[in-house]
């Protein structure tokens, strides 16, 4: 007899269908006001850390329903935002220093879901609130930044080989030299083109001019490179602003997208994220005369810069060391209780900074605060130009030869102290970067979204329900039951995949997935229908119907697929959130409308003799 | 139930010409508004600053003007969204004001000189320059949907029906495209989202007519291809019908319930759906006629004999 299904396929449906079951349900447990406490710049959070946090809200009569270390960090829940709140500014006034005190929304799902698991979808920022940048890093300026280095790599060279040069500059995207004599230049140019690979050298034996071009293929590694270093640095500032589930991520060539849910003091995460500083230590300049530098002949290896009271000071050009190698800085306070910045250094910068000040002890070193800011001018590509702006923060005379751990005063106020330690750790940005974009969604707008987005889907899931009832009698029944199998196994697919995001275009995704998902019953039951028209007995249109509207469904739907992903490829933003939920539903819904339907189908009117069906 | 009870084929191909000249009048239409009208691009295109208030009561937008004008925005554009208590505040980019922070200006101004409370609901800054890198991701993508949707109808079916379907998406694109000119309906991203949906919409149904053209084509042994088309044409109506039907009524949920955010989204997929549905008739498969499909080029190749291509060599 025709139309049963094997055993071990129905059970495989129901399998794939409770596991869709499983794993949608953690949505419907909601979620509980939390406070997280994570630890900052390598202070860890550990079991005597949670003991003491539960004591201290214990003490303060603070209801917490359950507190627990979980990744790392001290999560405690609360029944209601009342306490949440009390227990953040309670926590914060004595955690806040070491570590980053924030609150947070927690899924309430069972533990032994979670142990799964089983966590409910993220919501997009449309949907839960908040802010969201678009920064774009200034790639010009990266690779300005490889050339500069080379120069002074070229000179250190160079010298380290006694061959003699009149002058090494950077000249366009070109490094040239110029050199006294033939010989020099062959010999420079035997040696420097065997040192760096990565350079296209050419010689004017004319002008006994050397030039070094970067090939394309390394600018591109240097731009590739500043957009990593630039996310990772991110990743550290956005860490430092306590947001629970922020997302940073690279868009494209040269942008990074940031969500911080939840933000709305816009302000204070922008002066964070824009902050693009470092540091430099040189020597100050105390053999040529200052006056005459103001007067504007300033020697041509130093420079002259002001300090931020408008002192001047006369600084050699040469860096002894750069914000890169810092790995750690602090602010507090020195024996005459002003702010001081204390900064740690990875080992190769403590023995580059030792040996760069060994031999200068006794005399004066500056710390030159660097900052890129984004101007209203562009340049010719549109790009936005960025002005550097220099600034000594202190001058001290080197006590002794420094090592790894050393410190800085003369920052100003302890809040100046505080902010640039805070850049100090966070690293020191490649490149500069710029907002681009900026969104910022309130919360109450996110409320409505969802609440309009669900009784979108509702609505049109109630309509299609009655009309499949009405118009394929038991078998739109049969369809309906698909639908919703369909719409729980989104959710739960989206819940199972860790980058998928709901997003209001997401939403309009699954309504749109739903009318799609009816078509391929409409196929199916169209062919049921003219198989039965043309004479054909149950049994038979049944299996007809079924075997002739297959290929039409695969077709139809991997045209519709590869769509999706391209979009999902290419879009950024509302379109990948469309194009997620739009590619997952095409496929959970040539499961549930074609082996689902199949499987009740056979079970109801499968391998009997009838001749009639209500369809 | 059943809504169309079809006892005879229709014959859908004895119009096509003049679905042909409608279809080329409307493309016409459509190229001339995005000339003319152009389209009305959102801020997700054009670069500047908008931001989404929210009153108690109802709004008063003179007093709002009033406010923003003698605080130096005298470039924004003040509209209700929505409800009569939320409004939505437009405008470009400012030289010597930092966009960024623009939003919070404004923000801030309607607070002081409104003397009610203002909820913020929205802010969003964009620079002009993501704007072009979107047009040129925008534009990219759907060439690059369409051409990989080329090549797999081509290498699944036929190439007239590739070249027939691709065109049909072309024209639902380009309509969608009109109208938003046409009506000045803010071209944002969930908009093109819509777009792209439309095209993935109008393929399902044109795979459909076409798949049952080729089995038609194969089972029919005779009758001329147009005669052919008709037959599957008015075989895969009843289908054609009820998906439209089930998917308008999805669209109009979202349409209705689903917000003003997600308005333009729906309104270009509820116009799409007339027009795939349209054209998955009337333009794919004339087009597919118009290039001279035959049953030759859809009944899978005879495997010839083997050595019937040494045949010529025997004596």
């Amino acid at each position: 007899m025709l139309n049963k299904t094997p055993l071990w396929k129905t059970l495989m449906v129901m399998f794939v269908i409770a596991i869709g079951m499983l794993y949608a349900s953690p949505n419907l447990y909601g979620e509980d006001p939390a406070v997280q406490v994570s630890g900052l710049r390598g202070v860890e959070v550990d079991a005597s850390t949670l003991d003491q946090i539960k004591s201290q809200l214990s003490e303060n009569n603070i209801e917490v329903m359950s507190i627990a270390l979980e990744k790392g960090q001290v999560l405690a829940r609360f029944r209601d935002t009342e306490n949440q709140i009390k227990a953040r500014d309670l926590l914060h006034d004595t955690y806040g220093r070491d570590y980053s005190v924030a609150l947070n929304l927690t899924p309430a799902t069972p533990d032994w879901l979670a142990a799964i698991g089983g966590s409910p979808m993220k919501l997009g920022l449309d949907l839960s609130g908040g802010v969201s940048f678009l920064m774009e890093v200034n790639m010009k300026e990266a690779v300005n930044k490889a050339q500069t280095g080379l120069v002074g790599d070229f000179r250190s060279e160079l010298r380290g080989e006694k061959i003699r040069y009149r002058s090494v500059k950077l000249d366009g995207d070109a490094i040239k030299v110029v050199f006294r004599n033939p010989e020099d230049l062959e010999k420079a140019e035997d040696y420097l083109s065997k040192q760096n690979r990565d350079l296209l050298f050419t010689m004017d034996e004319d002008s006994l001019t050397l030039k070094a071009v970067m090939t394309e293929q390394k600018q591109k590694e240097i731009r590739e490179y500043a957009l990593q270093q630039n996310i990772t640095i991110i990743r550290n500032r956005v860490n430092e602003l306590g947001v629970a589930e922020p997302l940073v991520q690279r868009q494209g060539q040269k942008h990074i997208v940031i969500e911080l849910p939840g933000v709305q003091d816009t302000a204070k995460a922008k002066e964070i994220l824009n902050a693009t500083a470092t540091i430099e230590f040189r020597m100050v300049d105390t053999d040529n005369d200052i006056g005459n530098a103001l007067d504007g002949r300033v020697p041509a290896s130093s420079q002259l810069l002001y300090e931020r009271n408008g002192t001047p000071v006369l600084l050699k050009k040469r860096i002894m060391l750069t914000g890169d190698h810092i790995v750690d800085a602090g602010s507090g306070f020195d024996e005459y209780s002003r702010p001081q910045v204390n900064i740690t250094l990875d080992s190769p910068g403590g023995s580059k900074f030792s040996n760069a000040t060994k031999d200068n002890i006794g005399k004066p070193m500056a710390t030159v605060f660097i900052e890129y800011k984004g101007t209203d001018r562009k340049d010719a590509d549109g790009n936005t130009i960025f002005e550097k702006v220099e600034e000594v923060i202190s001058v001290a005379t080197i006590q002794a030869r420094l090592g790894k751990n050393f410190r800085i005063t003369g920052a100003g106020s302890q809040q100046e102290a505080h902010n640039l330690a805070l850049l100090l750790r966070a690293g020191a940005l490649i490149a500069p970067i710029q907002i681009v974009e900026e969104r910022t969604v309130g919360p109450s707008l996110g409320a409505e979204n969802i609440k309009l987005g669900f009784q979108a889907i509702i609505g049109g899931f109630a309509l299609v329900f009655i009309f499949m009832m009405i118009y394929y009698r038991a078998f739109g029944v049969v369809a309906n039951l698909a639908l919703g199998a369909n719409l729980i196994m989104i959710v739960g697919v989206m819940s199972m995949i860790p980058g998928a995001t709901l997003t209001l275009p997401g939403m309009a995704g699954i309504v749109l997935t739903v009318g799609m998902a009816v078509d391929a019953n409409v196929l199916i039951f169209e062919r049921i229908r003219e198989e039965l028209r043309s004479g054909k007995s149950v049994q038979q249109s049944i299996h007809q119907g079924y075997d002739a509207a297959f290929s039409t469904i695969l077709d139809a739907n991997i045209t519709t697929l590869i769509a999706a992903f391209i979009l999902f490829a290419v879009g950024t933003g509302p379109i990948k959130g469309f194009a997620v939920t739009l590619s997952i539903g095409i496929i959970t819904s040539m499961f549930t409308a074609i082996v689902g339907t199949r499987t009740v189908v056979n079970a109801v009117w499968g391998g009997k003799r009838l001749d009639k069906i209500s369809i | 139930m059943q809504i169309l009870k079809l006892k005879e084929t229709v014959a859908f191909m004895r119009y096509r010409k003049v679905a042909m000249v409608f279809s080329i009048l409307m493309m016409v239409a459509s190229i001339a508004s995005l000339a003319i009208n152009k389209l009305n691009f959102g801020l997700d295109f054009t670069g500047g600053v908008k931001v989404e208030v929210g009153f108690e009561q109802a709004a008063d937008l003179t007093k709002m003007r009033q406010v923003l004008d003698a605080n130096g925005f005298d470039d924004a554009v003040v509209q209700l969204f929505g409800t009569s208590r939320d409004v939505v505040i437009r405008m470009g980019e400012r030289p010597g004001v930092k966009a960024e922070t623009l939003g919070d200006q404004i923000l801030s101004v309607l607070k002081d000189g409104m003397s009610v409370n203002v909820e913020m609901r929205r802010i969003e800054f964009v620079g002009a320059s993501v704007g072009d890198e979107l047009t040129e991701q925008g534009g990219l993508a759907m060439l690059t949907a369409l051409i990989c949707i080329l090549v797999y109808v081509a290498f699944r079916f036929e190439w007239r029906f590739a070249l027939g379907s691709v065109f049909a998406l072309f024209h639902d694109v380009l309509l969608t495209l009109g109208l938003f000119s046409i009506l000045g309906i803010e071209f944002d991203l969930t908009v093109l989202a819509a777009i792209l949906a439309v095209i993935g919409y109008s393929l399902n149904d044109t795979i459909v007519v076409s798949d049952r053209i080729r089995e038609n084509f194969r089972k029919i042994r005779e009758g001329g291809p147009e005669e052919i088309i008709n037959i599957s044409l008015t075989q895969t109506l009843s289908r054609t019908f009820i998906t439209s039907i089930t998917t308008l009524l999805v669209l109009a949920a979202l349409f209705f319930k689903g917000g003003a955010l997600i308005h333009g989204f729906a309104t270009a997929l509820l116009f799409g759906v007339f027009v795939g549905t349209y054209s998955s008739i009337y333009v794919a498969s004339s087009i597919a006629l118009a290039l001279g499909i035959s049953k030759e080029d859809l009944i899978p190749e005879v495997v010839e004999k083997e050595g019937a291509d040494h045949e010529e060599m025997m004596p």
